[in-house]
């Protein structure tokens, strides 16, 4: 062991300097681009809504320490545009959540059966998950048109041999929030198939088997087994799409600009064009720490309630 | 919405109790009845697209018909043609330039993403320096700010580099969550791994590069799926940062062309068509891949 030392410790030492260095230098591109796009914007975010940034104004900044704040949640000016904002992101996350995630596990079930062509089926279900949130909401725009030849009311007046009167389904502010919440589960109702799908595949068929000698029924079996296997992976889906109902912007901003009078806007519609259209940069960054907050929040919810789960078992 | 949740678990659940004794009787009428179900379920989430397909095929006035939408009629390509005529002008923009635009900042993205987010998740996960244990943190718990928390003030920051192809594509190259796949996948290896390697004396970039990431093509695989899945459709940044038709992307010029009047809907199917036929190629042949990238990335949370 000693012997071969001193022509070995030669070669290493070099060699753990080099990797002393190869670290660091491996990590910085990433870290650096990770620090100046993501760090420094999301200090600036907290930076800039202590004070009163515009665009549009060459006037030194003034400090307005939580100004921004109380604005957007208490002033009666802003505040109502702001809860609106935010009151649409609750409904939605509260209709999308259980019917988006009750829809998935419908279909993950469909799709966990011994028939043939389940691929195909599989690859139809999961395709809107690949289209491009414009596109659809471009194509949803011909479904949802108001007029009696728009898909949706000609296939309703059809099913209804013409009682169904055509519906302004957008430009309507009892009907835009749920319209939009259509082709939203339509788009997004794939992806949490195909995760509950891996869930499902994951419960071992002893237990299914035993349940059956148990003399469970499907239902039973369903709710003894099933259930309590895809616990984990139904709090995962469920809280994703929650994170992602606060981040609704897209279709909204295509579709409906989140009219009719703010029925469809979010707090990311209502950031950009604070934003943008008043070049309000601070009111905006206010806005987008609140939206984190929420965020942060059920992300350190859904991690406590997995790992509370993983302690049980 | 409700139907779609209902409709294909009522039959399921209903049916067994009452179907038990006859089962033996009818493989054939309950393997009809399977298909029916799955057929209709499938026509729900095909028909969007199909009426898209057919509408790009027809006269502009046809597309907007009823239920006849989807009967094909007076079938031509003129509405491919259409596209490239109206976008042919500095003013509207070329439909080349937007998807060039799509392509040439999804793929620096995507394979710059691949390269350094990798690189920084290796050296993490398998190095050791001075200072990893605190920069480890620092990147891991970047990995839960959404985008749209940090897009208003990263559109202020690089304000003065509106338009350009950098400002779409470099900032979006290191992502966190990336890094955070990348990583849990690398510190699962074993920790012999390295060691043939470093006897020959080669360096750690050596090892990763002959060793690690032959080794490591699913998680490669699955990151640069995910990563081209958003930014092909990225939204919301282009919006803030762009409005030179030169340097559109095709999901922000669709929705200024669907915006604008008067509505060619033919025309604008057509553009749909060939925004996302490029990707519905990719994720036709990968298709496996795409599902466990995102089945796989759902059960790690």
């Amino acid at each position: 062991m000693t012997a071969p030392a001193p022509p070995g410790a030669a070669r290493t030492r070099p060699k753990a300097r080099r990797q002393g260095w190869a670290g660091p230098l491996m990590a910085l591109p990433a870290v650096a681009g990770l620090a100046l796009f993501v760090a420094l914007p999301f200090a600036m975010a907290i930076g800039l809504s202590l004070f009163n940034v515009r665009l549009d104004s060459f006037r030194p900044p003034d400090f307005f320490a939580l100004e921004q704040y109380r604005r957007i949640l208490v002033s009666p000016d802003f505040s109502g545009d702001f809860y609106r904002a935010l009151g649409n992101n609750v409904l939605f996350a509260a209709v999308i959540v259980p019917v988006q995630t009750a829809a998935a596990l419908a279909l993950a079930l469909l799709l966990n059966r011994p028939l043939r062509g389940m691929p195909v089926f599989r690859t139809f279900f999961f395709m809107p998950v690949v289209f491009p949130m414009a596109l659809i909401a471009t194509v949803w725009r011909l479904i949802l048109d108001p007029g009696p030849d728009g898909m949706l009311n000609s296939v309703l007046g059809l099913a209804t041999f013409g009682l169904f009167s055509p519906q302004d389904w957008l430009g309507d502010a009892a009907t835009a929030m749920p319209s939009i919440m259509l082709l939203s589960l339509w788009q997004g109702v794939g992806f949490q198939m195909v995760i509950l799908l891996a869930g499902l595949q994951g419960i071992p068929r002893q237990l299914y088997e035993a349940a059956e000698v148990d003399g469970a029924g499907r239902w039973q079996r369903f709710r003894a087994v099933t259930l309590p296997g895809l616990r984990n992976t139904l709090v995962f889906v469920a809280l994703v799409t929650m994170i992602l109902s606060f981040r609704l912007f897209d279709q909204v901003y295509i579709l409906t600009r989140g009219g009719p009078d703010g029925a469809t806007s979010t707090v990311m519609y209502l950031a950009v064009t604070t934003a943008f259209a008043e070049s309000n940069v601070s009111r905006a960054a206010a806005m987008t720490v609140v939206l984190f907050v929420v965020v942060l929040g059920l992300t350190l919810l859904q991690r406590r309630l997995v790992t509370q789960e993983r302690e049980i078992s | 919405m409700t139907a779609l949740a209902d409709r294909p678990a009522a039959p399921t659940r209903a049916r067994t109790p009452r179907r038990a004794p006859v089962r033996r009787l009818h493989p054939r009428v309950r393997r009809g009845l399977d298909y029916l179900l799955m057929g209709t379920v499938t026509l729900l989430f095909a028909s969007p697209i199909l009426y898209m397909f057919i509408g790009s095929l027809k006269p502009d006035d046809q597309v907007l018909d009823g239920l006849a939408g989807f009967v094909p009629r007076h079938l031509s390509l003129d509405n491919y043609a259409d596209v490239f005529a109206r976008f042919d002008d500095p003013s509207t923009g070329y439909f080349l330039d937007f998807l060039g635009t799509s392509v040439i900042v999804t793929g620096v993205v995507v394979l710059g993403g691949l390269v350094v987010n990798s690189l920084a998740a290796y050296s993490l996960a398998r190095l050791r320096w001075r200072g990893r244990d605190a920069v480890l943190v620092l990147v891991l718990a970047l990995a839960v700010l959404p985008f749209e928390a940090i897009a208003v003030p990263l559109f202020y920051l690089l304000n003065d580099f509106r338009n350009t192809l950098a400002v779409q594509s470099v900032p979006l190259v290191a992502n966190a969550f990336s890094v955070f796949l990348f990583y849990s996948f690398f510190l699962k290896l074993p920790k012999e791994i390295e060691e043939a390697g470093r006897m020959d004396g080669a360096g750690p970039l050596r090892i990763f590069v002959q060793i690690i990431v032959p080794m490591s093509k699913p998680v490669f695989a699955t990151v640069a799926i995910l990563s081209f899945l958003t930014q092909w459709g990225m939204f919301l940044w282009p919006v803030l940062m762009v409005n030179d038709p030169a340097v559109r992307p095709l999901p922000l010029a669709i929705s200024v062309y669907q915006g604008q009047p008067p509505f060619a809907w033919g025309d604008i199917m057509a553009f749909g068509v060939m925004m996302v036929l490029p990707m519905l190629v990719v994720f036709l042949v990968f298709q496996r891949w795409f599902v466990r990238s995102v089945a796989t990335t759902g059960l790690k949370g």
